[in-house]
C-alpha cells in the first residue's frame, strides 16, 4: 500500500478523501458541501457510506461526511482480520483529525463505535446520536463460547468476512459502554452528549440510556439538539 | 561492559554475533499464510518426533525459547512454535486482536498435524492457550501454562469519577498513538543499547541473555539495530475484556494441566498469586508456585519447568 495524494478527488461523484490509518486507506466521503459543524455518518456492519445525504438528516444545516470503516466501501480490506471496534473508534479518530470538531451519527455498529469516540475525544465530538442498524447488539455482553472460525478468501469484498465475523461477536460490557457515556459527559462540556434514537435496546445500550447525559429521542429532535450545541 | 552512556562499537558484519550458553536456533524456520499475512514458524528437534506446540508472551518472538525449547527437542519432542503477528520475523498486520491471535495459532498446527496435541503458553501465550483449548479441546491434548495465569484483580479501588479520568488518559494517549502509527519506527540502537532497554522491562534476566537476543528479535539497519515488533503495538491500554473471563475458562479444562507461577513480582507479570488461581484449577491440575522468581520461569528456571512439563507429558 502506498499512500495516495492528499486531498479530494474530483469526479461525478461525491468528493473522496483518502485518510491514513497505521496500514489502512479509510474512504471518507463529502455528501454536501457547507459551512459549520459537520455531521459525520458511521454505518452499520457490512455497509457503507451512503452516496447522498439520507433524507432524514436532509436537514441538518452544515456539511455531511459519511467515513467507510475499515473492511468496509472503498477503506483498505487489510489480511489476515482482527478487527476490534476500539481500532473502528481509531478510524473515526482519523476522520476526526482531518474534519475537527464533529457531530456523530452511527448506524448499529456504528452507534456502538460513536459512543466510545464521543467518550474518546469529548472535546471533538459535539453531541453523538445513536440509530438502529446492523450490528448494534454485538456479541452481548459477555464472551459465551469461544470459537475459532476460518474463512473461505474467495468470497468477494468489500465488505470483509473477517469483519462481519468478529465485529458481530465482540463483547460490549454494559459498565465498559457506561464509562464512555460518562466521559462524554464529564468531560466534553455538553449537557447532553449523547442522544438514542434505536429502538433496539441490547444490554449495552440500556444500560447507556440510563445516564446522565444520555436522552432518548427521535432523529429529528437529536439533530436539532446537537445542531444547537 | 561500557558505561551506561558510552556508545558501544558496532560489531562488523563478520563479528560473531552474541552466544549464551545451552541456546539453540530452532532446526528448521519455515513460513505459513494466515488469511493473507505471513507468520514465521520456529522448530526444534525431529520432524518425525511427537510434536507439541509452544506460544510467546506479548512483545517476545519465538528467539525467547532457544535455551527452553531445545531441552524438550532433547527428550523426543518436536517444539513448534511461531511469531506472533507483528512479533520477530512475522508480518507487521493491519488489524491485531486476541481472537486472530487464536486463530493464527490453529491455522499454525494444522500446518503441523490434526491430531490433539500439548500446548503450552507463556505470559499472553498462555492465555491464548486457554482459549484455545476451550475452543477446539479436539486438537489439544495437555496444558502447560508458564506465569500466564489470569487473576480477577483490577484497578485498585478508586472512586467513579477517578476512574473515569484514568481511562480518559488512557483513550487520549491510544488514539494519539494510532494517529502517528503509520509514521513510527522502533528506534536503532547499538546491540548493547537494545540489550539495556530490553532490560528494563526484564531486570531479572541477565545482559547476556538479552545481548544474545538482539540479533534475534532485532534487523540490523544502516543507523542501527531496532527490535522487529511492530511499532504499532503497544503497552497497556484498555478494552472490554476482564481477566475473571480468562480465569473461567480454567475449571472446565478437559486435559491435564501444568500451570507455573512465579512469585516474584515483575512488571511485564500479570501480579497473580497463588490464592488467585488455586480455587479456578480443574480437576487433576498441577500448580507449582516458583520461589525468588519472576515472571520468565522458563528463562530463569528452564532446566527445572522443563523437567515439570516432561513429567505432566510422560
Amino acid at each position: 500500500m502506498t499512500a495516495p495524494p492528499a486531498g479530494p478527488e474530483v469526479g461525478t461523484r461525491n468528493p473522496v478523501v483518502r485518510l491514513r490509518h497505521n496500514k489502512v486507506e479509510l474512504a471518507l466521503h463529502e455528501l454536501r458541501a457547507g459551512e459549520g459543524r459537520p455531521l459525520l455518518l458511521l454505518h452499520g456492519l457490512g455497509e457503507r457510506a451512503p452516496r447522498e445525504v439520507p433524507a432524514a438528516v436532509a436537514g441538518w444545516p452544515g456539511p455531511v461526511h459519511a467515513l467507510d470503516f475499515t473492511g468496509h466501501g472503498e477503506s483498505t480490506v487489510p489480511a489476515g482480520g482482527g478487527y476490534t471496534c476500539e481500532v473502528l473508534m481509531g478510524d473515526v479518530d482519523a476522520a476526526i483529525a482531518h474534519l475537527g470538531p464533529v457531530t456523530v451519527l452511527g448506524r448499529g455498529l456504528g452507534a456502538y463505535v460513536a459512543l466510545l469516540i464521543a467518550g474518546a475525544r469529548p472535546e471533538h465530538v459535539r453531541g453523538a446520536i445513536l440509530c438502529d442498524g446492523p450490528g448494534l447488539a454485538g456479541g452481548g455482553p459477555d464472551p459465551g463460547s469461544p470459537t475459532v472460525v476460518r474463512l473461505d478468501r474467495t468470497v468477494p469484498t468489500p465488505p470483509d468476512p473477517f469483519a462481519l465475523l468478529e465485529l458481530a461477536r465482540d463483547v460490549r460490557p454494559p459498565d465498559y459502554a457506561t464509562s464512555f457515556a460518562r466521559q462524554a459527559t464529564h468531560l466534553s462540556g455538553l449537557t447532553t452528549p449523547i442522544s438514542v434514537c434505536a429502538l433496539g435496546r441490547p444490554a449495552w445500550l440500556e444500560a447507556v440510556v440510563g445516564e446522565p447525559g444520555v436522552e432518548t429521542a427521535d432523529l429529528e429532535q437529536a439533530l436539532g439538539l446537537h445542531a444547537s450545541n | 561492559m561500557p558505561a551506561a552512556d558510552a556508545p558501544s562499537p558496532e560489531p562488523h558484519a563478520d563479528e560473531p554475533l552474541p552466544t549464551f550458553p545451552g541456546a539453540h536456533r530452532p532446526d528448521r524456520t519455515r513460513t505459513v499464510d494466515v488469511g493473507g499475512l505471513r507468520l514465521a514458524v520456529h522448530e526444534w528437534g525431529d520432524e518425525g518426533a511427537r510434536p507439541l506446540l509452544l506460544a510467546h508472551g506479548g512483545f517476545d518472538f519465538a528467539g525467547t525459547f532457544d535455551v527452553f525449547a531445545p531441552l524438550l527437542a532433547d527428550e523426543g519432542w518436536r517444539v513448534v512454535s511461531w511469531d506472533q503477528r507483528g512479533h520477530g520475523d512475522s508480518q507487521h498486520a493491519p488489524l491485531y486482536s486476541w481472537d486472530a491471535d487464536v486463530r493464527d495459532a490453529l491455522d499454525v498446527l494444522d500446518t503441523v498435524t490434526h491430531d490433539p496435541v500439548p500446548v503450552i503458553g507463556h505470559s499472553k501465550g498462555g492465555g491464548l492457550m486457554l482459549q484455545l483449548a476451550e475452543s477446539a479441546p479436539h486438537r489439544v491434548s495437555h496444558l502447560v501454562n508458564l506465569d500466564g495465569l489470569p487473576s480477577r484483580r483490577r484497578h485498585p479501588d478508586v472512586a467513579d469519577r477517578e476512574r473515569t479520568r484514568l481511562l480518559a488518559g488512557e483513550l487520549t494517549a491510544w488514539l494519539d498513538h494510532r494517529r502517528s502509527a503509520a509514521a513510527a519506527e522502533r528506534k536503532p540502537g547499538t546491540l548493547d543499547e537494545l540489550a539495556r532497554r530490553r532490560a528494563r522491562m526484564n531486570p531479572r534476566l541477565p545482559i547476556e541473555w538479552l545481548r544474545y537476543l538482539v540479533p534475534i528479535g532485532a534487523r540490523r539497519d544502516p543507523d542501527g539495530w531496532r527490535w522487529k515488533i511492530d511499532p504499532a503495538l503497544r503497552f497497556g491500554g484498555f478494552g472490554p475484556w476482564r481477566p475473571e473471563w480468562s480465569l473461567l475458562r480454567m475449571p472446565g479444562l478437559g486435559v491435564p494441566m501444568l500451570g507455573v507461577l512465579g512469585l516474584e513480582p515483575e512488571d511485564m507479570g500479570w501480579g497473580t498469586t497463588p490464592d488467585d488461581v488455586v480455587p479456578f484449577l480443574p480437576p487433576g491440575a498441577r500448580f507449582v508456585p516458583m520461589e525468588g522468581t519472576g515472571h520468565f520461569v522458563h528463562i530463569e528456571r528452564p532446566h527445572e519447568v522443563a523437567e515439570l512439563v516432561l513429567e505432566l507429558l510422560s
